[in-house]
């Protein structure tokens, strides 16, 4: 599920910071903030991709989440130490 | 002496519940929920201290440990107006399947936590053969691989369904009542409140163990509090999982508050004086809704079982965190197979 190794290189990674909130989805220059976003990050995965704000397919499972943007790839995080 | 509340009899309710409940294992009837619902903040931690009595008493000092994952997430046509993955409202949830070496790998990881319950669940109103399909090629992939029990919440079953879940080997189905029957068409439209209890009447009758909980926070009153306590009582089912409202983003109650964390602690402890044989289990919202301290407040007022990681589509404690929780306050997880 992890983004294919082969995917030329400029492609941004759907973890990587950009221009939209993965949380809200909103543009994350917007005056109002992104704090509760933040706060809200570590009980939830990503929703949005941060590239291009399409809503992204996310699997969570006891240990990790894996969360997809069709055009972007995907990120995977384990969520246990 | 049954119905006749503790203001009525002028007597302290917890003084009632201690000889009823503590000592002969009776439990509370649903005016004396409310009337437990009712004390105050100067009461909690005498009730909390009762209800860990109870607890001790009918089920031990053991914990029930239990993983979760979702086999098919999102897309559902129910409208559960707490659910964000119901396909009819805006909620930023995007329908996905988990293939099997994936649900094989979610088994492993939380077996290795010590858990003895793993939990797969479907966003769907009921099972189709696709699903029926899945069910039956994963229970059988983690039985090879895995020692641990599963359990299936796959939503209304029919009677077909439900022998072929018993003959895959699941020891367990979850199946919620979600509210008490007068604030339930507040919650779901798409189905009825007897709908529900079909599925938990056949589930019963299959010899599989019955997991059947709910939510608060909801914006229920009271009352309508303990007739879901009642009602879950009348049941008896082998598990009750107890949710705290989540509000979920694009949800009907998506803009509720959380609960009060003494509201939710003394849910807890009503709930357990109503179900004084039964597994009350931590589900959704307690690390929203009680956080670290709240927690441990609840695990010494009443709940005997967790779930272990991540929900269904949002992020849990860290297991290590429960795990040493659990080993302080000297519960041990509850072996496979180990019953009362
Ligand atoms: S049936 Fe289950 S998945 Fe579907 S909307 Fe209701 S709670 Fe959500
Ligand atoms: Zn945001
Ligand atoms: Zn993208």
């Amino acid at each position: 599920m992890v983004a294919d190794a082969g995917t030329p290189e400029p492609v941004p990674r759907v973890g990587d910071a950009g221009a939209w909130c993965g949380q809200c989805g909103e543009a994350r220059d917007d005056a109002a903030g992104h704090d509760r976003c933040a706060a809200r990050a570590e009980l939830e995965p990503p929703r949005f991709c941060v590239h291009c704000r399409r809503r992204m397919r996310v699997q969570v499972t006891p240990g990790a989440w894996t969360a997809t943007c069709s055009r972007h790839g995907s990120v995977e995080r384990s969520t246990w130490s | 002496m049954h119905g006749m509340t503790a203001q009525a009899t002028g007597t302290d309710i917890l003084d009632v519940a201690r000889e009823q409940v503590l000592g002969r294992g009776v439990p509370l009837t649903k005016e004396q929920v409310l009337d437990v619902l009712r004390t105050g903040d100067d009461r909690l931690q005498d009730l909390l201290a009762l209800a860990h009595e109870v607890r001790l008493r009918y089920q031990g000092p053991s914990v029930e440990v239990e993983g979760i994952v979702s086999l098919k997430t999102g897309g559902c046509p129910e409208d559960c107006h707490f659910c964000s993955q119901s396909g009819q409202f805006t909620s930023p949830v995007r329908s996905v399947w988990l293939n099997i070496p994936e649900l094989v790998r979610a088994a492993k990881q939380t077996a290795a936590t010590g858990a003895s319950e793993f939990c797969i669940v479907a966003a769907v109103r009921g099972p189709d053969d696709r699903l029926m399909e899945q069910m039956r090629e994963g229970v059988a992939a983690i039985k090879a691989a895995v020692d641990i029990e599963v359990a299936a919440s796959l939503g209304m079953l029919t009677q077909h369904q439900v022998d072929e879940l018993v003959d895959m080997g699941v020891h367990r189905y979850n199946h919620n009542l979600e509210a008490g029957r007068s604030f339930f068409p507040r919650v779901v439209t798409t189905h009825s409140y007897d709908e529900r209890l079909d599925t938990c009447r056949m589930v019963k009758e299959s010899g599989m163990e019955l997991c059947c909980g709910g939510l608060v926070g909801m914006g229920e009153t009271l009352e309508q509090r303990a007739e879901l306590a009642a009602q879950l009582a009348e049941l008896e089912p082998h598990e009750v999982p107890l949710n705290f409202l989540n509000p979920r983003p694009g949800t009907p109650f998506g803009d509720l508050p959380p609960m009060e964390p003494a509201d939710a602690l003394r849910t807890v402890a009503a709930f357990r004086l109503a179900l004084p044989r039964t597994i009350l289990r931590y589900a959704g919202g307690r690390e929203l809704t009680l956080g670290d301290l709240g927690t441990r407040d609840g695990l010494l007022g009443g709940i005997n079982a967790v779930i272990v990681g991540n929900y269904l589509t949002t992020l849990g404690r860290d297991p290590r965190e429960d795990l040493a929780l659990l080993d302080e306050l000297e519960m041990p997880i509850r072996a496979l197979g180990e019953t009362f």
